[in-house]
């Protein structure tokens, strides 16, 4: 027997209560750090962007349209390389409205430009061969072929059991209709940020089909081959179109993906504010445990002192204690739920990345249970050691 | 040579304002080996006495001698650390772990030594032989009778070697016969080991195993 195992044979004295105590701590942190994740979530999808690409969208708001017409004009501005198109379809699946997932209509450039971030894992052979734009891999020449072929992400594709080949539907909600789509292809995301539960298709369908040629445009994504002059070049693209009815703001991949993050609100406030208050309730709940539990034993106390424990030895018993019930139960909360939200696959519909918590927050939940072991055993550790032995044994008679 | 030397000790308690006198200027030396039964009614400030001999309480003036230490000088750790070494304690009520075994609950002192596990363990076992448990290693308290707990008590108190046994009314809580098993278990370590022992009782019977009883009223030694 040693100090250590004296601790632990404490700790099961009253077993029910120690692994109440326990769970209820290991359940706070496991929701402190799922909200963490969610968090971490909303942190990881501004990485996605890259400082080497600008977006341009209408000014007033990501909701209102470009004209088609400004691609010519942006193409020509010094730096820029490339430029792509992208529109929300906001599409839902008819047969099960919860399934929900992203849907973007993209044009060629769109697969050159972001050849980085996918990698096309599947695709559907040719019926002849065909030339494909340049840039893009050749195992897209079917997709090309066809108006409402589609590129599906790998994990939407084994979420929903579909095949390659296989036509699926998509109800429309900005673009009414029931849309036929055909899977022509499959894509890795190289990048974990560039999420693979998304469907990428011809814009030219949804411009001719929804939009009956009216020629507009979501956003534009240019790809610049003097990115250090990033700034400069969104400054003269917006400038190009100042006083026009449809005036641009052009910001870097990043600065417009945690703009479409602040669209939250305060929620990433509101998160932690809870997660602080669940912290909170538990550290009450664990001090009225330690505080139990040191109260039931006061004569022991009282006569480990007489048998010549120091005041400080019993400090520490009673702390470690308390230390080893919270930092058991966060670590274990913690990892929880990293486990739980990584291997879930929740990426909130295709809208942020798949959910994911960092190291650093369950480092963070430990380290805040830690303090609770600390705070929550630190008065009755405190009592403790300095507790009289002539009125600890007292009690007893 | 005296294992216990109480010069004119004062104990007064405070209640608020109120001065509560328990030990009026005792004195008193109990040679080395002797057995010393402390008798006397309930408040007369014979546990008092115990504790301040074990060095459990301070005197408010006055000094007391144990072995060769004035233990009135020493404070917290010293403290702590002179009883550990020196004093072996006998409760009433046995005061046990119990969550604890015999064998742990008599390892327990050795904690705070220098020592093997193995060596803590081989002590604890010798401990319990001696009190006649070396059968009962792995029985928890409630495992075992009054007058068994008791007896893990006194090995306990022993494991450590100290020379002074303090007991505070060691058969109060037992049968006549468990009782009578405890005092010649005093009885022969005061023999055999050269213990010192100083019981309070209550119990006249009790008070015949010693070599001499004191008995103390209202503070003060009597006889």
């Amino acid at each position: 027997m040693n100090l250590l195992s004296l601790v632990l044979v404490n700790l099961g004295r009253n077993k029910r209560r120690t692994i109440l105590t326990l769970l209820s701590v290991t359940v706070a942190l496991f929701l402190f750090c799922t909200l963490g994740g969610v968090l971490d979530t909303l942190q990881e999808s501004i990485k996605f962007g890259s400082e080497t690409r600008l977006v341009t969208r209408n000014a007033i708001s990501l909701i209102f349209p470009l004209p088609l017409t400004y691609r010519g004009r942006l193409e020509a501005v010094p730096g820029v390389k490339q430029v792509a198109v992208q529109n929300w379809f906001g599409g839902r699946d008819p047969k099960d409205e919860r399934n929900w997932y992203a849907q973007f209509g993209v044009d060629e450039n769109f697969y050159s430009i972001y050849a980085n971030d996918m990698e096309i894992v599947a695709a559907s052979p040719p019926q002849t061969p065909m030339e494909v734009p340049a840039g893009i891999v050749p195992q897209l020449q079917t997709y090309f072929a066809e108006q409402n072929a589609c590129v599906v992400g790998q994990k939407l594709l084994e979420k929903n059991g579909w095949k390659l080949g296989q036509t699926i539907y998509v109800a429309g909600t900005i673009y009414p209709g029931n849309w036929p789509f055909t899977i022509r292809a499959v894509y890795h995301a190289k990048k974990k940020s560039f999420g693979e539960e998304t469907m990428f298709f011809h814009w030219k369908y949804l411009e001719q089909k929804g939009m009956h040629g009216q020629g507009q445009v979501g956003v534009y994504v240019l790809d610049l081959n003097q990115p250090e002059r990033a700034a400069d070049i969104a400054r003269q693209v917006d400038a190009l179109y100042e006083n026009s009815a449809a005036a641009t703001r052009t910001e870097s991949e990043q600065a417009f993906q945690a703009g479409f993050v602040s669209m939250y609100g305060n929620i990433p406030f509101v998160l932690r504010v809870i997660g602080l208050a669940v912290v909170f309730a538990i550290l009450l709940v664990a001090a009225n445990t330690m505080m139990m539990a040191f109260r039931e034993r006061t004569s022991e106390i009282g006569v480990l002192k007489t048998l010549g424990f120091e005041d400080g030895t019993i400090f520490r018993i009673v702390l470690a204690e308390a230390a080893l019930i919270t930092v058991g139960g966060g670590v274990a909360g913690a990892l929880l739920a990293k486990w739980a939200l990584e291997s879930s696959g929740f990426n909130f519909g295709g809208f942020l990345p798949p959910m994911t918590v960092y190291w650093s927050t369950v480092l963070t939940g430990i380290a805040i249970a830690a303090v609770l072991g600390a705070v929550s055993g630190l008065i009755p550790a405190v009592r403790a050691s300095r507790l009289k032995i002539v009125d600890a044994l007292r009690r007893v008679e | 040579m005296a294992a216990v030397k109480v010069v004119d000790v004062r104990k007064i308690y405070r209640r608020d304002s109120q001065e509560i006198p328990v030990l009026d200027g005792l004195s008193l030396e109990v040679a080395s080996g002797d057995f010393v039964g402390l008798m006397g009614p309930s408040g007369s400030g014979k546990t008092t006495l115990l504790n301040l001999i074990g060095g459990v309480d301070q005197p408010t003036s006055g000094q007391l001698i144990v072995g060769d230490t004035d233990i009135s000088k020493l404070h917290g750790r010293a403290l702590a650390k002179w009883r550990s070494r020196n004093i072996g304690f006998i409760f009433q009520l046995y005061n046990l772990i119990p969550v604890l075994t015999a064998l742990q609950n008599v390892e327990l002192p050795l904690l705070l030594v220098r020592m093997s596990g193995k060596e803590r363990k081989e002590r604890a076992m010798k401990a319990l032989e001696l009190v006649g448990l070396g059968d009962r290693l792995s029985h928890y308290p409630r495992q075992l009778s009054g007058g068994q707990e008791q007896r893990v008590a006194i090995a306990r108190a022993l494991v450590s070697d100290p020379e002074v046994l303090l007991a505070d009314e060691p058969t109060g809580d037992l049968d006549k016969k468990s009782a009578a098993e405890i005092l010649s278990l005093l009885e022969q370590l005061n023999k055999q080991f050269g213990k010192t022992i100083i019981m309070v009782t209550h119990d006249p019977h009790a008070a015949e195993r010693a070599h001499r009883v004191l008995n103390l009223d209202k503070g003060v030694l009597s006889n």
